[in-house]
């Protein structure tokens, strides 16, 4: 079982609290009624799937009930770290290299 | 006994027998109270709490009480709001009246959860039977309220005491949780 870090609640928990809600930093368009289908295709449904370091969304669904960031390696599922969200995505590419990716 | 006094709310129903009463742990009934879902910005607190009679508290996983009141945080805008059940309307009325025009969010959801008191030497052991959590003092000291997962069920999980913990679920859930609570108390007797 994964531990994960809920950034609001300040603890760490079993998995079986949170929810995983895939990719992060996916920007809602500001107005679809000007976006091509196309576009809103890759909107919808085209996700990077990324092997190794990428940065997702969970909710503390269980718990304060609030979603944050996750930076995760699919590989190990080893998770490198957690963030509020709003926040800016971390430099993934740093924390690659920091944990030796 | 006098542990088993959750706090000043969440006493035992006199009129419910135990669920479980052995010497090293008990699972009692708790009394109906009234339990308000507040949720709004951090600008919206001060009067909340001085409304309510008790500062809402803003530390992750704490409790805020005052006789007769307590003030759970549950997330970082939202608190379960604890008062004895005849005061439903009083309390209701003068959170509304003290935030005025201040956006919020005040619900009554009294009924919709039940309470039991888990108390004694092996309450820590047999929730953990079910709650994935350190539950020892250091990690979780007497105050700490979170909501978790107990099996398959949500509860919200409140430490009054050192020994006593009230667990709180949705009525529907309850049968679950609390008898998934006495079929484990009842091994302990039998070992
Ligand atoms: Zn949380």
């Amino acid at each position: 079982m994964l531990l994960v870090y809920c950034p609001y609640c300040d603890v760490e928990r079993a998995e079986t609290e949170f929810a995983c809600r895939g990719e992060a930093h996916i920007a809602r368009p500001a107005d679809p009624t000007q976006v091509s289908d196309e576009d809103w295709v890759n909107y919808l449904y085209m996700r990077t799937n990324t092997k190794g370091v990428y940065a997702e969304r969970w909710r503390h669904i269980h718990g304060c009930g609030r979603f944050f960031n996750a930076v995760r390696d699919t590989v190990s599922d080893r998770f490198l770290k957690f963030y509020k969200a709003g926040e800016t995505m971390p430099d993934l590419e740093a924390i690659a290299k920091e944990a030796g990716k | 006994m006098s542990d088993l006094l959750a706090n000043d709310l969440i006493t035992p129903d006199a009129g419910e027998a135990p669920l479980l009463a052995q010497a090293d742990v008990s699972i009692l009934k708790a009394v109906p109270v009234t339990r308000l879902s507040y949720r709004g910005r951090e600008g919206s607190l001060k009067a909340a709490g001085k409304a309510f009679g008790v500062a809402l508290p803003v530390q992750p996983l704490s409790n805020s009480t005052a006789p007769k009141r307590a003030a759970l945080w549950m997330g970082p805008d939202e608190w379960t709001l604890l008062a004895p059940e005849e005061e439903l309307n009083a309390v209701f009325e003068a959170i509304e009246k003290g935030l005025g025009d201040t956006p919020h969010a005040l619900v009554d959801v009294s009924h919709r959860s039940l309470a039991v008191i888990v108390s004694g030497a092996k309450a820590e052991w047999l929730l953990n039977t079910g709650i994935f959590i350190d539950l020892s003092l250091e990690a979780f000291p007497v105050g700490t309220v979170t909501r978790t997962i107990f099996h398959k069920a949500p509860v919200m999980l409140w430490r009054t005491g050192p020994d006593t913990f009230v667990v709180e679920s949705w009525v529907s859930f309850m049968d679950y949780v609390s008898g998934l609570l006495v079929q484990v108390g009842q091994e302990l007797a039998a070992a």
